[in-house]
């Protein structure tokens, strides 16, 4: 789950972790009198969306006047924000952030995740801020720093120092950064992130280290302990119908193409789709069912689907092992017959009870496609569209 | 032979007495395999499918020889319980839970350093030594004996390539659903030595998936440390970067854990790659002549 910015910036206030001042606004009047109260002479207007590359899509505005505030978030509000990471579609604006201008003389990188190989959390340093990271990774790897932490020990001082002196602070700025990587570490573990990223950080005109952006990424799997962040979460940020999805315990991916598919398990979720695109077609989506599949739940993931008016066939495919494939049958004929289906469906069922569960198919006199395997699944679908 | 798991294998269920424990712990009794006890805390005492339910897990390995564990705990208490069960003295757990976080897992994984345990998932199927010895969710009817290994992240593509291999008559020699997050326990490595060593294993079938760098990892293991054919598929080519594709651990991100990647490393070491996961059965068989 992401948080926005100005979220991010509250919860690091909260640890401790410097953060320039600013305030959230819905309206234009709201931005020039937080712009107001903040003070100063310059700000920057930022739009609140889940998504990087902000600056270069026109999502960050400079404005020297309560005017220009005001102008500033007024272009941004209530306009969909396309950066190289949303998509042509796009994210609302529904908040900006105000926040006071920042005298900036140098730009850092800093992030905390979790390092998979070495199945530790790991800190992650450059002294090219500012920058995508993965590009300089990409381009100049001599340009990262990184160090793993010990979950027993945490975070040590001398591994922050390692970090702080290859970025080439001076004395005293080691010390803030020291400071600020210790509390970003607990910041890290108390709110069960799965990713903290601050980019650029920031050495100020005082010579003092400064967060400038603000990404926090908590992990779902950990929201059950983690309320106070779940209440935070931002639904018009996310795909409607994977949020309708997740609604009835379905894992469901929107993609660009035409053939919707519908699958037990993810690693066969993702292996119907790979199939599809190997035989010809292009997936409209990644939807798994889940093992615990009842007829009600595969109705359910069937008008979904079914919602998205680029899809021009449907490919049912299920290996039941705990679920039924006669149970999976019912949810099919349920769903076909309660919204008019004007596509053709083709069904692949293998395992638990299958002669049952096609027989039931072809007995329920619809116009249902059988197929006898996964490639022949794949054809019929593709031929379908 | 088989690895892990065999007929002699005694069993502890770990959430015996909840509805998936109850569930999935009679099936594998069905099936033939030795269930031994189970372990809720609060519970010690009483019977559940007839077998004595212990409120600890010492208790339960001390009192029966047990020396596989096996996990249905809910996922708050998941990582709790797979500690538990290695501190009890058990040489394998098999966690099915699903949903754990991931810094509860990097703990456990710093906390499993100080004992001789194994661990399988979580988040997985479980495994399975066909005709002796089921621990887990998967369907036993589509199993048979026989001479293949399969290693998979994936719980559905492990029983595609299980009921292709049963089909065609190769069999398998046991099959090891190592779990779809992003830390875990046993990997593609720890498996395919076992398979590698295991006089009854002809050749090894192993399902990857995007996100991370275990195939690729296993792929160079392959190329110094395997000489029995492997046939290896990826799923997930399709799939969008950034986004996570059902498993916690099904994420390209940063540009890592491309399926593409991914076959490059098991192309490069020799590894015979199959695009289609309907082609497991049928390229395994070409490569032992069967």
């Amino acid at each position: 789950m992401n948080l926005h910015e100005y979220q991010a910036k509250e919860l690091f206030a909260r640890f401790g972790i410097p953060v320039t001042r600013g305030s959230v606004a819905g309206t234009p009047d709201e931005a020039a009198s937080a712009a107001e109260q903040l003070g100063g002479e310059l700000w920057v207007v930022k739009a609140q969306v889940h998504a990087g590359g902000r600056g270069k899509a026109g999502g960050v505005k400079v404005a020297r006047s309560g005017a220009e505030v005001r102008d500033a978030a007024a272009g941004m509000l209530g306009q969909r924000l396309v950066t190289k990471q949303t998509g042509d579609e796009g994210l609302p604006i529904n908040q900006v952030f105000v926040e006071m201008g920042s005298d900036i003389e140098r730009e850092l990188y800093l992030s905390v995740l979790l390092d998979r190989a070495r199945e530790r959390i790991a800190f992650i340093a450059s002294a090219a801020g500012g920058m995508d990271i993965e590009e300089v990774a990409e381009k100049t790897p001599e340009k990262i720093l990184k160090v793993i932490v010990n979950p027993a020990a945490g975070l040590q001082a001398f591994q922050a120092r390692q970090l702080a002196y290859g970025l080439g602070l001076n004395k005293e700025q080691v010390k803030q950064f020291v400071g600020l990587a210790g509390r970003l570490y607990q910041l890290f573990i108390e709110s069960d992130c799965s990713l903290v990223e601050i980019n650029p950080l920031i050495v100020n005109g005082s010579g003092d280290l400064l967060a400038l952006d603000a990404k926090i990424n908590i992990e779902e799997n950990a929201l059950f302990r983690q309320s106070n962040l779940a209440a935070m979460r931002d639904a018009s940020q996310e795909d409607a119908m994977e949020r309708s999805a997740a609604e009835h315990d379905l894992n469901y991916v929107s993609l660009d193409g035409s053939i919707a598919c519908m699958v037990n398990g993810a690693g066969l979720a993702m292996a119907t789709m790979d199939l599809i695109k190997l035989h010809g077609g292009e997936p409209a989506n990644f939807l798994d069912v889940g093992g615990g599949a009842t007829p009600e739940r595969v109705a359910a993931a069937f008008k979904l689907i079914l919602s998205n008016p680029a899809v021009k066939a449907i490919l049912v495919n299920i290996f039941g092992g705990i679920v039924r494939c006669d149970l999976i049958a019912e949810g099919i004929i349920q769903a076909v017959r309660e919204v008019d289906v004007k596509v053709p469906v083709v069904v692949r069922l293998e395992g638990t009870n299958v002669d049952k569960g096609k027989a039931l198919l072809a007995e329920s006199g619809l116009a249902i496609t059988p197929a006898d395997d996964l490639t022949d699944a794949a054809r019929k679908a593709v031929a379908a569209a | 032979m088989s690895i892990l798991v065999n007929k002699n294998s005694r069993i502890v269920c770990q959430g015996l007495t909840g509805r998936q424990g109850s569930f999935h712990a009679q099936q594998c009794i069905e099936y033939g395999t030795q269930i031994v006890a189970g372990v809720t805390p609060g519970r010690g005492g009483e019977t559940h499918l007839d077998l004595p339910v212990f409120d600890t897990m010492t208790e339960a390995v001390d009192e029966t020889g047990a020396d596989v564990s096996v996990i249905f705990v809910p996922a708050p208490a998941a990582a709790d319980a797979i500690v538990a069960a290695a501190d009890a003295g058990v040489g394998l757990v098999v966690c099915i839970t699903e949903g754990i976080p991931v810094l509860d897992m990097v703990k456990v994984k710093a906390a499993l350093r100080d004992y001789d345990c194994r661990v399988i998932g979580p988040n997985c199927p479980g495994i399975i030594t066909p005709g002796e010895c089921k621990i887990g969710i998967m369907p036993g009817s589509i199993h048979k004996p026989g001479r293949v290994g399969v290693i998979s992240r994936s719980g559905t593509l492990t029983y595609e390539a299980v009921f292709q291999t049963t089909n065609n008559g190769l069999g398998q020699s046991s099959c090891v659903g190592i779990g779809g997050d992003p830390v875990r326990g046993m990997n593609f490595i720890d498996c395919l030595e076992l398979f590698e060593q295991d006089a009854d294993t002809d050749g090894i079938i192993m399902v990857g998936e995007i996100g991370g760098t275990d195939e690729e990892a296993a792929a160079r293991y392959i190329q110094n440390n395997v000489n029995k054919p492997v046939v290896a598929y990826i799923a997930g080519v399709t799939a969008p970067p950034g986004k996570r594709m059902g498993h916690a651990g099904a994420i390209v991100s940063g540009g890592e854990g491309t399926a593409a990647a991914k076959y490059q490393a098991l192309e490069d070491a020799g590894v015979k790659t199959v695009r289609s996961p309907a082609e497991l059965g049928s390229a395994m068989a070409e490569l032992l002549g069967a």
